[in-house]
């Protein structure tokens, strides 16, 4: 085997993880709620704010027209970040959520008939369900989710059984945010393409971690946040077949979507621009552009997926020896995000005692309530992993937990 | 580790691992159920009220530590007092665990003085007093602390 490569080098390009905590250097292992920002993003909007701040798309002046290519440059970045095939498939939003909510409003909505079915699965975030809830209320049509087994992987058979000829969408998480569950995204395509059914996958977890090629996954839509990929927080991306895309109607009106408007009759952009109305989140697509540079060509993605998989590993071995402790699923493939819980201790607890010493995790639910209860846990804590964590920190995580069975020692 | 252990203080701890008042009552007068998204936790409070006076209190639930232990000191500390002086009791509680009030008059409840260094701590330690108030309003529904 290969040794995992050292990016250790990298934690210098992070000005956050050189702060102190409680007067403790901090060991930032919550990753999956967002990561923090290199210097080159932070330089990046830092630069178009200084030098080339204007709007889009409209003025004739040279600033204009710098901030005009700067934006289209950063959805060109993206397209290749996704390997899609055409910048027009690429539509900024405001992250994940509002992508799948666009999804739900614009593709899906138009096709559901009452009794129709949409299917998810338990593995989502409460974003990847609470849309087509709404749609489920406005329409008459069926919310079905595929169930998980024991391990935290998705029961494939079962989720096969569940696309029926009234399936209209199947919804599915590339990476649960709280088990670390890889879900095999090209099997599912597969599985559902078969049946004429659409995929939208939610990649919010999976960005930062993995090279993703959307047209080997072969999936309709993928949608991912900046914030989680080392960018900006309020942008993020829709990835869309461009047949879709040229198909679907606006979601919102306003400026910069519109060919031409007079007061009886509007004529609507193409894609992309006829699903950004109003000024864009410019310099947060600048930042995202950056984010991806400095994820694929200062660090390697490869690199990144290789360093992450050996932390995960490292960390599942020293967790487990921890008095107590229980990790929370053991997925086929995992990345990113490590869940457990501690025999006697509430979640909530171990997070303020690690807080105290400058250990960052998150404890609850982690908007992910029905997968919650299918565990039959209300709460776990979750360390998630980044490019920059090293196995110190991960020790620094165990030697944290230890302390914490002291405080509580009877 | 000064300001832990003054949250996670020896009596907390100990009302963590064996709650008081904890179950159910058979004949309930007034009850109320709490909820705190941000951690989970949920608990529900029963009362048997007698000529303006808590007979009787229990709780259910699970929780973290802060939670357990102030639902557990909370019952203790109400029972067979008159509603005003459970509210009234409350008044002092909450700016207690905000910082913002003295520990005067609180009696064992002082525990939770170390709250207040912990400011998202702060509704799980006033989720039963929460749960308590709606129980005793006779509102019948669910109260969240968000």
């Amino acid at each position: 085997m290969t040794p995992p490569p050292d990016l250790s080098r990298f934690r210098a390009d992070f000005p956050i993880l050189g702060t102190a905590v409680h007067g403790r250097p901090l060991v930032y292992l919550d990753n999956a709620a967002t990561t923090q920002k290199p210097r080159k993003v932070l330089e990046a909007v830092r630069e178009f704010y200084e030098t080339f701040n204007s709007n889009i798309h409209r003025g004739v002046h040279h600033l204009s027209e710098r901030a005009t290519r700067a934006y289209e440059a950063a959805r060109d970045r993206v397209r290749r970040h996704l390997n899609a095939s055409d910048p027009r498939e690429i539509v900024f939003v405001r992250g994940t959520t509002e992508a799948i909510n666009l999804v739900a409003r614009s593709f899906v909505r138009p096709r559901l008939r009452p009794g129709d079915e949409i299917l998810i699965t338990l593995l989502e975030h409460h974003s990847n369900i609470v849309p087509w809830q709404m749609l489920r209320e406005e329409t008459g049509a069926v919310l079905r989710a595929a169930p998980v087994d024991g391990r935290g992987d998705l029961d494939l058979a079962e989720l096969e059984r569940r696309l029926t000829p009234r399936t209209r969408i199947l919804s599915v998480v590339h990476v649960s945010n709280v088990l670390g569950t890889v879900n095999p995204v090209r099997r599912l395509v597969e599985m559902a393409h078969a049946r004429g059914i659409p995929v939208l996958v939610d990649g919010a977890q999976a960005a930062a971690h993995r090279p993703i090629d959307v047209r080997a996954l072969g999936c309709d839509f993928y949608a991912f946040s900046g914030h989680k990929v080392y960018g900006p927080t309020g942008i993020g991306v829709l990835y869309g077949k461009a047949e879709h895309l040229e198909s679907m109607p606006p979601w919102q009106g306003g400026g910069d979507m519109i060919l031409s408007v007079s007061l009886e009759k509007t004529t609507f952009h193409r894609s992309p621009h006829k699903f950004e109305a109003g000024t864009p989140h410019i310099a947060g697509a600048v930042g995202l552009g950056a984010a991806l540079d400095y994820l694929a060509d200062t660090v390697g993605l490869g690199a990144i997926e290789a360093h992450e998989r050996d932390l995960l590993g490292y960390a599942r071995e020293r967790l487990r020896q921890v008095e107590g402790l229980r990790l929370v699923g053991a997925p086929a493939e995992q990345a990113g995000a490590l869940s457990f819980v501690m025999e006697g201790l509430h979640p909530h607890d171990v997070g303020t005692i690690l807080d105290r010493e400058g250990i960052a995790i998150r404890t609850g639910h982690h908007c992910a309530q029905p997968l919650m209860e299918h565990l039959g846990l209300p709460a776990t804590a979750r360390a998630s992993f980044g490019l920059y964590n090293t196995r110190e920190e991960v020790d620094a995580l165990a030697a944290g937990l230890r302390k914490v069975r002291e405080v509580f020692r009877p | 580790m000064s300001e832990l252990s003054d949250l996670y203080q020896e009596v907390i701890l100990d009302h963590y691992r064996r709650p008081r008042n904890f179950g159910t009552l058979a004949a309930a007068d007034r009850s109320a159920q709490g909820d705190n998204p941000l951690c989970g936790d949920r608990l529900s409070v029963q009362l048997k009220l007698k000529d303006g006076v808590i007979e009787d209190i229990r709780f259910r639930g699970a929780g973290c530590a802060i939670s357990v232990a102030s639902a557990s000191l909370m019952t203790e500390s109400v029972k067979g007092r008159t509603v005003e002086e459970a509210r009234a009791l409350f008044e002092k509680f909450h700016p207690m665990v905000l910082g913002r009030g003295s520990r005067e008059g609180l009696g064992k409840l002082e525990v939770f003085s170390g709250v207040s260094a912990f400011p998202v701590r702060v509704k799980c330690a006033t989720l039963a007093w929460h749960t308590l108030k709606a129980a005793l309003d006779g509102k019948g529904e669910t109260v969240s602390t968000e």
